[in-house]
């Protein structure tokens, strides 16, 4: 027998970023109690609005299931004392099971003889658990921000002003913060009432009945298809970012779309601006005409019905035009505002206590931008440019315009820097040198931008570092992992030929000579090292398996166009060729045997068998190849060359015996296996790679 | 509805709701939340329910009476209810209707909006309340207060009642809003505005400024020495003031303001202790019996 059970917790508007998970939270922590409580139960859906959040969880059973189980217990040996009494470790074993150690029996296991009793108790009417079951549920729920209200000593994400609890039919008790649940739910705010919910499967029913649409799935789908509706009639397209979608999904529980207009004259002000202010302040979907350009218009979603609709929308229209005269102001106003003045307030704005000031920090990226152009061998004019770029990446953070959007730096300072007169390569490298922005945006496209960006991120890096700002678990409050991943990509996207540990140095060098370097280097650079492993991993993911990836990073990952080549390349070649297992093995008996090489030195005329001579004519054959197919980055070439090693030393090892009696013969055969370990470690620890 | 029927309708309405209504407090604040009537008087068990208009000045807002939005002095109706009312947002929105605000004819939301007060030691949760995508509205229960839990929690109503004037006669610009029959707010106050942003931008004697903080500040700590909170917070109030017209001037670097807000709130921290515990020495005179 089951009965379907309804629990709607109703709220002051509960912030739409935490509704979700809110609703989820709900969800399994009803579904867990009632696992734990062994009550059997069906399909369970989840709902949410601004003003609730629910759960429905179809076919409870009326009776938690009975127990019957077998305990364990303490051995035979512990569980009896001298004079075969039940000893104090039997006695607790039957206090934590709430068995009678009259129950207990002995069985053996494994040769040993061990106490066991039999658990088993009735299962108990459901309804007679629920009102404690669902109030732990709903006690134990935690918030990123929890809030207290009135005269209660509780904390929730917001105050419950309602709650509805059936099972089946029946109101199951609960009661928190003076609220009684009870079958009656309230409506839209403005547009519904309090309607009676008499069971729990009419609860989505009856609420849109009081224009509340409960549901996500078919709250998301209104909003959409009127979106689209009005893109189609208009012949517009409706930019849906989707952050926002999910934001303005959780702030109606009735959506009606509209549309208003602005005055065309702010389309002077660029459109990033525009839109961010559109969609930050007022939570609007920007327009645009078919190429991609903004037009004056927005679309808004309105928690209620199409009743007086003109009003809501010229009441809108009222909002953005203050709004967007304001950026319009700013706009202006930072356009008077000569980038040198800005550049000399970069020097009263805090980096970091410990770090100085932006203006140092400023410095400091002119720098290391100065010594990576160089290092790149890149020609005067672009170094001139690259240096430009330093010195003014950061003038816009002090406009009033990223103050007011701190999202649009970089992009400002493109239009600013452009406007008064800046170079254009000099203008897109500012906007440049913040990307990437975030995993899965783009490197910056010039050379300059990946230059100075590299310059920029390793400067903070290098810098947290040195006053001990390691991230730690969730803690990384500059970003730095993102900021090192972000370099690891421009190396790559660029295929700059450079080492990290060139880079750190680079940077700890400045930093040493402001001061600055508050650690031992050489502590500072493992720790650096350590980091950066972990993104040129991350590069591999999905792509390189994890031991492949080991066996190449164990090689050196400092050249990590190099790293990234070695790993595609032994991927290939692992998933391809079969028998390359076999290749593998032989290489590993080489380096496992190399290990014991005292002497470097290898003397032809001490070689025995002709097997010998033949695998060190073949090493000299494949060296050179080797080395130049690794300096040009060909991996493909240089795997090839290693692998025309295998036949020698299959051969090799079917006739000598390494470890001869002789110790010359011995130490020579070591040095020369010593020498080809030498070259495989250059590729790889091919003894990481794990075979099925 | 002009602008002296607004603070009318809401003085009647919130005193129906039997708050104390008071007038505005004589000492200089950025907000009606720095008025001791809430600053204080949300400290501690005793209930309080209390309105009142606050002119509250915000030096780098102010634009020569040019912007048609920004003002160096605008005007706050300020509600606190402690403990807060189970049907607060009911009482707020039926004080809307009263407004002539219809919420049949528009789109109500209560949109998340948290509010931190760093130099009160004080923050709290809440929404911002948007009538037709504007903001009028300020909602927040305060969790904390000059570093003290709130316990009970008091809930503070904030509206914004030039924003909402302007809504309710649809007007764009703050100085044509009609404050009574015939007398614009621009008669009322376009020339402060314009004196007062002078000042403040380009005349203000800032060394006499630096001065002056560091004099109201020893005050405020020599008269809470003596256990005499109202007065101190008074002078607590003048530093406040004070840094902002220094802050507005551009004469603080960013590493500074820190400190001077650091200072601000430790007077703050101490003067909230204090009365908690003067007002426990009294016994808590407004708990009624049997409310402990």
């Amino acid at each position: 027998m089951t009965r379907d059970l309804l629990l709607e917790i109703g709220m002051e508007e509960v912030p739409a970023r935490f509704l979700r998970s809110s609703m989820d939270q709900l969800k399994d922590r009803v579904m867990k109690w009632l696992s734990e409580a062994r009550i059997e139960f069906g399909e369970v859906e989840a709902y949410a609005t601004p003003r609730r959040i629910a759960v429905l969880i179809h076919q409870v059973a009326e009776k938690q299931q009975d127990i019957n189980e077998e305990v364990k217990g303490p051995s035979r040996k512990i569980a009896l004392d001298d004079s075969g009494n039940w000893s104090k470790a039997a006695l607790g074993f039957a206090r934590s099971q709430g068995v009678d150690p009259e129950q207990f029996y002995f069985k053996e296991l494994g040769g040993v003889e061990y106490i066991y009793a039999n658990k088993s108790s009735a299962g108990v009417e459901t309804a007679s658990v629920l009102s404690e079951g669902l109030m732990h549920c709903i006690s134990s729920m935690n918030f990123p921000k929890n809030m207290r209200w009135g005269a209660y000593d509780f904390k929730f994400v917001r105050p419950i002003r309602w709650m509805v609890a059936l099972f089946g039919t029946d109101i199951i008790p609960l009661e928190i913060c003076g609220v009684a649940a009870s079958n009656v739910t309230r409506g839209h705010r403005f547009l519904g009432q309090e309607t009676v919910v008499s069971e729990p499967t009419e609860y989505v029913a009856k609420l849109r009945e009081q224009f509340v649409v409960a549901d996500l799935a078919e709250r998301e789908q209104l909003i959409l298809a009127q979106i689209n509706a009005l893109a189609d009639e208009k012949q517009w397209k409706i930019a849906i970012k989707e952050d926002l979608l999910e934001e303005v999904l959780f702030l109606v529980e009735y959506p009606n779309v509209l549309f208003g207009t602005f005055d065309p004259s702010f389309l002077e002000i660029p459109q990033e601006v525009l839109i961010t202010s559109m969609r930050e302040h007022q939570r609007y979907f920007p327009v645009l005409d078919a190429s991609g350009q903004l037009l004056p218009f927005f679309v808004t979603v309105r928690n209620g019905n199409r009743h007086a609709i003109d009003t809501v929308a010229k009441g809108n229209e009222k909002v953005l035009r203050a709004r967007l005269s304001d950026a319009k102001f700013f706009y202006d106003e930072d356009q008077n505002f000569p980038i040198a003045d800005a550049l000399a307030k970069l020097e009263t704005i805090v980096f970091h206590e410990e770090l100085g000031t932006v203006g140092d920090k400023v410095r400091r990226i002119r720098a290391i931008s100065d010594k990576l152009a160089a290092r790149m061998q890149a020609d005067a004019d672009t170094s001139k440019l690259v240096s430009r770029t330093a010195d003014i990446c950061k003038f816009d953070l002090v406009t009033q315009m990223v103050y007011e959007f701190p999202e649009l730096q970089g992009v400002m300072g493109e239009d600013y820097a452009r406007k008064a007169g800046e170079p254009v390569q000099v203008a897109a490298a500012i906007n440049e040198h913040y990307q990437p922005r975030f995993s899965g945006d783009h490197s910056p496209a010039s050379l300059i931008g990946a230059i100075v960006s590299i310059a920029d991120k390793m400067d903070t890096i290098v810098g947290c570092f040195s006053i001990g700002i390691i991230p730690t678990g969730s803690a990384d409050p500059y970003a730095l992992r993102r900021q090192a991943a972000g370099i690891v990509q421009i190396i790559l996207d660029h295929k700059l030929p450079i080492n990290l540990t060139e880079l750190f140095d680079m940077a700890m060098d400045i930093h040493g000579s402001a001061q600055l370097l508050k650690r031992n280097r050489d502590e500072i650079r493992i720790d650096l090292c350590d980091f950066f492993a972990l993104r040129v991993k991350n590069v591999f993911t999905d792509k390189v398996r994890y031991d492949v990836v080991d066996a190449v990073m164990a090689s050196g990952y400092d050249h990590l166009v190099s790293v990234v080549a070695r790993g595609t390349q032994l991927m290939k070649i692992v998933s391809e060729q079969s028998d390359f297992k076999v290749t593998v093995e032989s290489f590993n008996r080489v380096s496992n045997l190399a290990t014991k090489a005292d002497s470097l030195e290898i003397i032809a005329s001490k070689f025995v068998e002709s097997v010998e001579h033949d695998l060190f004519n073949q090493h000299q054959a494949v060296h050179a190849k080797y080395h130049e197919a690794l300096q040009a980055g060909d991996m493909a070439a240089a795997l090839e060359q290693l692998s025309g090693l295998q036949d020698a030393i299959t051969a090799y090892f079917d006739k000598v015996m390494v470890m001869a009696e002789d110790a010359d013969v011995r130490a020579n055969r070591l040095a020369q296996l010593h020498a080809i370990a030498e070259d495989l470690k250059l590729f790889a620890d091919f003894s990481k790679i794990v075979w099925a | 509805m002009n602008f002296q029927q607004i603070i009318l309708t809401l003085q009647n309405f919130w005193a129906e709701q039997k708050c104390v209504v008071v007038q505005p407090y004589d000492v200089e604040k950025g907000a009606g939340t720095l008025n001791p009537m809430t600053f204080l008087r949300s400290i501690g068990p005793e209930p309080w329910n209390v309105a009142y208009v606050e002119p509250s000045r915000r030096p780098a807002d102010g634009r020569y009476g040019e912007n048609p939005n920004r003002l160096y002095q605008h005007h706050q109706f300020q509600v606190i209810m402690k403990p807060s009312p189970d049907n607060i947002q009911e009482l707020y929105l039926e004080s809307l209707k009263r407004l002539g605000v219809d919420p049949l004819e528009h789109d109500i939301r209560f949109v998340e909006d948290n509010w931190e007060h760093p130099g009160l030691g004080a923050w709290g949760l809440g929404w911002e309340v948007w009538l037709d995508g504007m903001e009028v509205t300020q909602f927040t229960y305060f969790q904390q207060v000059g570093g003290i839990e709130t316990n009970p929690v008091a809930v503070e109503i904030t509206y914004g009642l030039e924003r909402l004037a302007s809504y309710i006669q649809a007007k764009e610009n703050v100085f044509e809003l009609e404050w009574v029959d015939g007398i614009t707010y621009g008669d009322v106050f376009l020339q402060p505005e314009y004196e007062h942003s002078k000042y403040t931008f380009e005349t203000s004697d800032v060394p006499m400024l630096f001065q002056l903080f560091n004099t109201y500040e020893e005050e405020a700590r020599k008269t809470m020495d003596q256990n005499l909170v109202f007065p101190a917070y008074d002078y607590v109030l003048k530093c406040s003031h004070t840094f902002n017209l220094l802050d507005a001037r551009g004469a603080i670097s960013v590493t500074e303001r820190t400190g001077y807000i650091t200072r601000v709130r430790n007077l703050s921290r101490q003067i909230a202790a204090t009365y908690l515990a003067e007002r426990e020495k009294l016994g808590f005179p407004m708990l009624k019996k049997g409310d402990v």
